[in-house]
This record gives structure tokens, sequence and C-alpha cells, in this order.
């Protein structure tokens, strides 16, 4: 399969592939074999590289082919169950704009198996792909100034869980204790471009 | 130690910052003028690295409660001093470019976070925002003997040399001649996460939301508004917005010494 990439900058690759799995993939190889390069930056259908000198884009583009046909089954991915209470600020304006009961919208949410696609936003905010079409909602026209750490929120494609507290125009469906992003963990996002999520009500 | 008796407007430490995590939603950060922080150090005879002060657009005061060697670089140049105990340095405000770097030898010492001693304004990692009755440690990040360099000067004009791309096609035919062709005013609602540009607004060609995607620090984002956000080390790691050009490595540094309300230029 042919990739291709666009420059960004005189630092910087940006390689477009053809969904988030294909990004996670050759995420995972540039990250253990490409030299020269300071970060490795997954996108929903994207992976930026950064080099700390020129750009060797005919070394990335070729490392992203050989990643993408290599056929070995990929190692299983991680499993993070979230337990989630469910009783956030939108989750009754979110019912009445999909046309379902509050106790559909968490049944929904908590059936789907996530895959966090990229994290970005903030440190150890997941973006996770997988929701429930039914539950694809518009951002908030007005984003809050202080949504809580732990809130476990929805957009358009994507369910998240904000890492601290922070602004944020997502819809909040309810709160998790798990602890997202702590620096003085290793490693300090819970959360890695792959992994598997699962929200468990309780 | 160093007490900070004045730290308005804004006073940060700084240094390398955090390059390589942000596949974990971790900003680069880092000193916004690099330029003038590594020189800063090398005047000092610091390891590269050494974590200093910056100033953002006047200031700080320090007194210094034991002696050191001490250099100002950035929008004000002071080649390496020494420093009496009780001895107090205040940077008196400055007319000309936005940051100064305070280096002293040794760097200071604050608890690294994830590797760095950067406050990252956006995360809110790192050392808190300096404030008047701050202690801060003096470091052992001592390299060599103090270098003895010429000054660099700061252009007359902000100009800023860009690469076009990589989505040139989310934009109306002739956008990035728009951008190149006109000067662009800095907000005042600027920081260290971007600096945002105030002109005629550059236009899309599409009406779509582009999927979020790694971005750097240079880049020129261009929100649906048409006014672009020229991203600064504390930017978050992925971004929806078509970027519509990104600024050479060579001239990053200079993006740390704009000052709001003055204008700049982008060159191809």
């Amino acid at each position: 399969m042919s990739v291709s990439a666009r420059a960004v900058g005189d630092r910087a690759l940006l390689l477009e592939l053809a969904g988030n799995e294909h990004a996670v993939k050759v995420a995972r190889r540039a990250r253990s074999e490409l030299v020269g390069v300071v970060d490795v930056v997954p996108g929903h259908e994207t992976v930026l590289l950064t080099f700390d000198a020129a750009v060797d884009a005919d070394g990335a583009i070729a490392l992203a082919e050989a990643a993408l046909a290599d056929d070995h089954a990929p190692p299983d991915p991680v499993l993070v169950e979230l337990p989630v209470t469910y009783d956030g600020p939108d989750l009754a304006e979110v019912a009445q704009l999909v046309s379902l009961s509050p106790e559909e919208v968490v049944a929904r949410h908590c059936a789907a198996t996530y895959t966090a696609g990229f994290l970005g936003f903030t440190p150890g905010f997941a973006y996770l792909l997988g929701l429930d079409e039914r539950l694809h909602v518009s951002r908030r026209a007005e984003p809050r100034t202080h949504v809580p750490g732990g809130t476990v929120a929805i957009a358009g494609v994507y369910s998240g869980v904000y890492p601290r507290e922070s602004p944020g125009g997502w819809r909040l469906l309810g709160r998790t204790d798990s602890v997202l992003f702590d620096a003085e963990r290793e490693p300090p996002a819970l959360l890695a471009a792959g992994d598997r999520v699962r929200f468990v009500a309780r | 130690m160093i007490e900070v008796l004045e730290s308005a407007p804004l006073t940060t430490v700084q240094d390398r910052g955090r390059p390589g995590l942000a596949h974990l939603g971790v900003p680069p950060s880092g000193a916004a003028d690099t330029r003038a922080y590594e020189l800063g150090n090398r005047l000092v005879g610091n390891r590269p690295g050494a974590a200093s002060l910056e100033a953002t657009l006047a200031g700080p005061k320090l007194r210094f409660v034991d002696a050191a060697l001490v250099a100002l670089t950035g929008a004000e140049h002071w080649p390496a001093f020494e420093v009496e105990p009780g001895d107090v340095l205040a940077v008196e405000p400055y007319a000309r470019g936005a940051r100064v770097y305070v280096s002293v030898r040794g760097g200071i010492d604050v608890a690294p976070v994830l590797g760095s001693r950067s406050t990252d304004l956006m995360s809110r990692l790192g050392p808190p925002i300096l404030g008047p009755g701050d202690m801060l440690r003096v470091g052992n990040d001592v390299g060599g003997a103090p270098e003895e360099l010429p000054e660099p000067r700061l252009p007359a004009e902000a100009v800023l040399r860009v690469l076009p791309g990589p989505r040139p096609d989310w934009f109306a035919p002739g956008a990035l001649e728009a951008l190149t062709s006109r000067p662009w005013r800095m907000s005042i609602s600027s920081n260290r996460v971007g600096i945002r540009l105030e002109g005629e607004p550059l236009e899309w060609s599409r009406r779509e939301e582009l999927r979020s995607e790694g971005i750097v620090t240079g880049a020129l984002q261009v929100p649906p508004n048409g006014q672009p956000i020229l991203l600064g080390p504390d930017h978050p790691t992925t971004g929806g917005y078509p970027v519509i050009a990104v600024v050479r490595s060579d001239d990053l540094w200079l993006m740390g010494q704009l000052r709001p309300g003055e204008s700049v230029r982008f060159a191809t």
C-alpha cells in the first residue's frame, strides 16, 4: 500500500493513512525503528513525525509501507475498564437530542468497546473511537469554562474523559475516579493510542 | 538562593521543554526564544538545558541571597556579570522585543516534571508562574567556562520565513499569497500557547471539518474565522484546524520576541 506524505515546515512530516488503525500501526513502528525522530504523533488518520534535523521523508514512507504490509497479527490490545457514574449535566439533553431515554443513552455508551485513536487537547486526553452512531451529537454551542477532571463526555464521533479541570465544549454524561494522567506515574497517561476502553456504569 | 521581588506581568522558569511526549498529549513547552535562552546558558558556562527565567514584556526584579554569575539575553543583552549577596537586579521595561532570559551559572533548580523544569501554561505542568516572595535555588548545571560571544541583534522588522502546507488544498486560491503579501497584527490575547494574528481573513475553500492531526510549534493554523493562530511552545499536540504554512526552524526563535500590537510579516 502506498502512503502519501505532506511536509510540515522543515522539521516534520505528516503521513496520510487510510484510517486510525493504520495510523496506530505506523506510529508504533516509527517509534521503535525510525532514526532521528523526536515525536511520533498519531492523529485520527495521520501520523506526524518530527525530526531533530532534516526530515527523512523517503525513510519514513518506506517504514510506513513496510508496517502496513506486515501481516503478523498485532499484539493483543490492552483493555482498560473505566467505572462511570452517569450523572452528567448534559445526559438529559443528549437523550432528548437523539430521541432516547437517558437510560438508553447510558446503555449504548456502555455497550461499545472503544479504541483510543490518538491523544491530544491536554495531557492524557484520548479521543475514543467506536461511539454508537445513534449518540453522535454536535459540541455545545457555548463551551464551558470549567469541566471537572474525570468527566466522561461525547462530541461528534468521539467519546473521551477530561483528565483534569479544563475548559470544554463536549457533552458531559458522567464521571470516573480513574486517573487519566499523572506526571509522576510511568507511563503518565492511562491510555495509549490503540488501547481498548470500556465504560462500566456503577 | 534568589528571591523574587517582582515578576509582573509574567515570569516563568524555562529550559528545553518536553520534546518526545507529544503522543501522550504533552506539549513541547520550553523557552519561547530558544536562541536567546541557549545563548544565556553559554554566557554563564552552563550545561545545555539548564533552566533560566523567562520574563515577558517587563521585569523581573530579583534579590540575590548569594553571589552569582548572571547574564541577560533576548530583548535586553548583558554579558555575564557578578552579583554580590544582597544585590538587587531589576530588569527595566524594554521597548523592543518581548522576552528576556535571566541565566544564572548553575541554572535554576526547581523540581523537574517529565524531565523538564519548564512551566507549561496550557497544561499546567512544571513549576507555577513565579510571584513575589518565591525563593529559587541555584543548581549545579555547570558545563565549563563562561563564553564570550557577540550580541545578536533583533531585526528592525519582524519577518518570519514560512514553508507552505501541509493543508494548502484547504484554502481558497490566493490564500497563501494573502498570508505573505500583507502585514499581520499580533493580538493582545496572545501567549505561549499561540500568537493570534489580526488582518484580512484567509478564506477556506471547504466547509467540512478536518480530522484532528498532530501540529508543531510555528504552524499557522487557520480557524473558520480566517484569523491565523501561530502556535507557540505550549500548543496542544493535535488540532482540527488546517495549517496553511509553517515557520522555518531557523526563525522560530523570533516568534518569542514578537510584541502584542506589533506587526509581523510572513515570507515564502
